[in-house]
């Protein structure tokens, strides 16, 4: 606890560090993932091959996809940035898929016989009822994120990683307590405000 | 003779798979200002016909008209907005209030916001549910019988050329059924609007059709309005079907 309180400053420092690399990395993922799921959705066929893919993508373990990336782009924040795009699209495809094919079908139907385009039905029906589904995704991504994104630490990418990887240096366990008791103070934190997102965007629905 | 509001002509549709096509060389007209009920048991084709006139489901074979032009050669999404269309699980929209719901097809059309207003208050209205009361309210506030009103003052409210429905009261129980009946004959004859419904339930066939097409099979059995069909069934399935139910006769 030692460091944590008698180092405020660095400590929120790389807080705030950390936040950027999983929020610059959740919104890329976000980014990538929107399409790919409305695509899968789309294509049942296409949808279990693509989950597997990604699945499969989630097993390597991280260690492991971060010294092949830091292999292809150097050390820095790019490699774990890319590790957390290539995770957090299992989590966030999946839950795309299951919020758009869990759409009610006579809301969907409706809406065609009522005469909406294609991208109406979508942007008007089927993303405001998946919208919760899909937030959960992204809070389970946020989560993961916030721990996998640790490994920053190890390839000169900052973030709370540095307290981590420091601590085992110099053996300092409080410095590895303070980084850690950051990083889940984040989770949670992360955890507690899309759960409030979720909440909501469920509740426009009742 | 009054103008064809929906014309039928050899509408033949095949699911990829099935063994026989769900409907073929359908032949028949829809009168401007008709109501014509699709009377048959589940599988004799008559939702997808339903659906083929705002073209929902694609014809493999013969063609639809409404009001004079092939379907096939209008621009799908345009006509739908101009054909009322209510089902049985209605799908109002959960994310939407009852007045969001039902200003849907003018707010696609590009209607004027007061004008859409005004709008759906005469159509809560028209459907006897209080604008004071409902507008507001969402769809899962709603009691079945409540939301299937709220379904067909949906349907109606751009002032369509014609209204589909698809078993709309399937799911409500008898005396709601009932009551949702005897409304929906109100509003069509006020309104005049073409009108094609399909149904399972034979009672519900003969209180609200001009005529009744009986299907089986993918085919017409016989088009006869209610009092010609019970007197004068063309086949034993149409006697056996109109029968089958025990059902006490009215009038």
């Amino acid at each position: 606890m030692s460091y944590f309180l008698d180092h405020p400053a660095r400590v929120g420092s790389l807080t705030l560090a950390h936040v950027e690399l999983v929020a610059v990395a959740l919104i890329a993922a976000c980014a990538i993932a929107l399409p790919l799921g409305l695509l899968a959705a789309r294509r049942p066929a296409l949808s279990g091959w693509l989950l597997g893919a990604l699945g499969a993508l989630y097993t390597i373990p991280s260690l492991a996809l971060l010294a092949l990336l830091v292999e292809a782009a150097g050390l820095g924040p790019a490699p774990i940035v890319v590790a957390l795009v290539l995770y957090a699209q299992f989590m966030l495809a999946r839950n795309v898929v299951a919020g758009i094919t869990g759409v009610d079908r006579a809301q969907v139907d409706a809406a065609r016989g009522l005469g909406m385009s294609p991208s109406q039905i979508l942007v008007r029906v089927e993303i405001p009822q998946a919208l919760p589904v899909m937030i959960g995704g992204v809070r389970v991504a946020a989560i993961a994120s916030i721990a996998i994104a640790t490994l920053g630490g190890y390839v000169g990418a900052g973030g709370l990683g540095v307290l981590i990887f420091n601590g085992l240096t110099l053996h300092q366990p409080s410095m590895i307590v303070a980084g850690s008791l950051a990083a889940s103070i984040l989770a949670i934190v992360a955890d507690g405000l899309l759960r409030l997102a979720e909440r909501s965007a469920r509740a426009a629905l009742a | 003779m009054s103008e064809t509001a929906i014309r039928f002509a050899g509408a033949t549709v095949r699911y990829a798979g099935a063994d026989r096509a769900a409907i073929d060389g359908v032949t028949f007209d829809v009168a401007a200002g008709e109501t014509v009920v699709l009377l048959g048991p589940s599988g004799c084709g008559k939702s997808t016909l339903l659906r083929t006139v705002n073209r929902l489901v694609a014809l493999d074979a013969g063609r639809v008209e409404f009001y004079g032009s092939d379907v096939a050669t209008l621009d799908a999404v345009e006509l739908r907005r101009h054909i009322g269309y209510a089902i049985q699980a209605v799908g109002l929209f959960a994310h939407m209030t009852v007045a969001q719901n039902v200003a849907v097809v003018p707010e696609l059309l590009g209607w004027e916001r007061d004008a859409v207003r005004t709008r759906v208050d005469e159509l809560l209205e028209l459907v006897r549910l209080d604008p004071v009361r409902y507008r507001n309210r969402r769809p899962r506030a709603l009691s079945g019988g409540e939301a299937q009103r709220v379904g067909v003052a949906r349907a109606l409210a751009a002032k369509p050329r014609a209204l589909l429905m698809d078993e709309p009261f399937g799911a409500v129980d008898a005396l709601v059924r009932a009551d949702l009946q005897r409304e929906l004959l109100r509003i069509v004859r006020e309104l005049k609007t073409t009108t094609l419904f399909v149904t399972h339930d034979v009672a519900e066939a003969l209180r609200l059709a001009d005529r009744i097409v009986v299907m089986r099979d993918g085919g017409i059995e016989q088009v006869a309005a209610p009092d010609d069909l019970l007197e004068r069934p063309a086949t034993a399935y149409v006697h056996d079907l109109l029968h089958a139910g025990d059902l006490p006769r009215r009038a």
